[in-house]
């Protein structure tokens, strides 16, 4: 019961058990501790971080969208403005044709009656002459009566 | 289950006996052979599992003696931030080594009370007390480890002029030096002294009970001893536990400075 030396013996296991605990345990354990705590809260932040990107991702992707909608009302816009436009150039390019062919064809027309008149006037011209000599029973020379017998035919035409 | 010659010697002669130690020496220099050998085979016990952990320590997924390694760990770590605020690498072991350690010499606590001396005297060894903390060399031999931390500490941080103004001069200021001095020197050195005793008496008394319910008929002590063994594991866990506790706190009086 009483102290003795094993108190001795007792005080340097004692020593002998902290000191391999502070060298050889306590450190290496720790330390896996600290670095599981680091990777644990590495990997939250990291999880954060991909939660916030996919966000931001997605806000962008939106943005992209609204975009490419906006865009493309746009080009529909601009192909109708444009399709009009075509048919209104096409229309007046036919209202254009139609007028000149008709110009054209009313040119003919007028052309092809100053053919007939004319026809009909050396046609009358003659025919008058003709009746004319029949009427005085004798040749009138044409040469000498040229401008009788233009004055006839442009009194005709 | 006591043996013809203890039967003859009654029952004092049979609790002397359990409580008896193996020594060899005269005097002083006697030596408790089986506190000595006990408490070394348990803390070789304690190093060799925490090595163990130690060596395979990953920051990854730990195993099974890890896992359990780290929890011990981890509840020093915590007892040690939660009153010691300075930064001291050897506190935590400390503490670490006080817990493992007094724990297992409490321990052997629960084995049946004649289990050991029987192997004993079966190899020719008459007298064998196997729980350490039974034993006051052990108890003292910490608590004086401890005591000489604190003023090792005390008159590192403090410095010894530090140390020696905080022990004349507090807590009543100078002009009751010598009551202060007084005061102080009891106040030191009752924490080595509380520290021993309160282990060595508890376990003591546990021991003690053990052993007297040993001597009643066969067919009474599992009805005493169940319970009492139930109740011992949460003292033998409490006063390590309070031993721990008690030497941070200790140690972090000593790291304050005033």
């Amino acid at each position: 019961m009483s102290i003795n030396a094993t108190l001795i013996g007792q005080m340097i296991t004692f020593a002998l058990l902290v000191w391999f605990t502070m060298k050889y345990i306590w450190p290496p354990l720790f330390d896996s501790l600290e670095e599981r705590k680091k990777k644990i809260a590495d990997g939250l932040a990291a999880a954060e971080k991909g939660q916030e990107e996919i966000i931001l991702a997605e806000k962008r992707a939106k943005g992209v969208l609204k975009e490419a909608k906006e865009q493309s009302s746009e080009i529909v816009t601009l192909a109708q403005k444009r399709a009009n436009e075509i048919v209104e150039e096409s229309k007046d390019t036919a209202k254009k044709e139609g007028e000149r062919l008709i110009v054209a064809a009313k040119a003919q027309i007028e052309q092809e009656i100053q053919q007939a008149k004319e026809g009909l006037r050396q046609e009358v011209a003659d025919l008058a002459l003709s009746a004319a000599e029949q009427i005085l029973g004798a040749e009138i020379d044409k040469a000498k009566h040229q401008d009788i017998v233009s004055k006839v035919s442009n009194q005709l035409g | 289950m006591a043996t013809e010659v203890h039967a003859a010697e009654g029952a004092t002669g049979y609790i002397i006996h359990h409580l008896t130690a193996l020594h060899v020496g005269e005097g002083f220099w006697t030596l408790h052979l089986d506190t000595l050998f006990f408490s070394a085979v348990l803390g070789g016990l304690f190093l060799w599992f925490f090595k163990t952990a130690a060596d395979k320590a990953t920051a990854g997924v730990p195993g099974l003696v890890q896992n359990f390694a780290e929890m011990l760990i981890e509840f020093v770590d915590t007892q040690v931030k939660d009153s010691f605020h300075g930064n001291s690498k050897l506190i935590a072991p400390l503490a670490l080594t006080i817990f493992c350690w007094v724990f297992l010499w409490n321990f052997m606590d629960l084995f049946p009370v004649d289990i050991f001396p029987l192997i004993g005297s079966l190899m020719g060894i008459e007298y064998l007390r196997v729980v350490p903390s039974t034993d006051l060399n052990a108890t003292f031999a910490m608590s004086i480890s401890v005591f000489c931390l604190i003023i090792f500490y005390s008159i590192k941080i403090k410095g010894p002029w530090g140390f020696a103004k905080e022990l004349m001069f507090q807590p009543f200021g100078p002009w009751l030096l010598p009551f202060n001095l007084l005061l102080k020197l009891v106040e030191e050195i009752a924490k080595p002294i509380s520290l021993a005793l309160r282990l060595f008496g508890n376990l003591y008394a546990g021991e003690l009970i053990f052993i007297l319910i040993a001597l009643l008929p066969w067919y009474i002590q599992p009805v005493l001893s169940f319970p009492w063994a139930i109740f011992h594991i949460l003292i033998i866990t409490l006063q390590a536990f309070i031993f721990m506790v008690l030497t941070i706190v200790y140690l972090s009086m000593a790291h304050e400075d005033h």
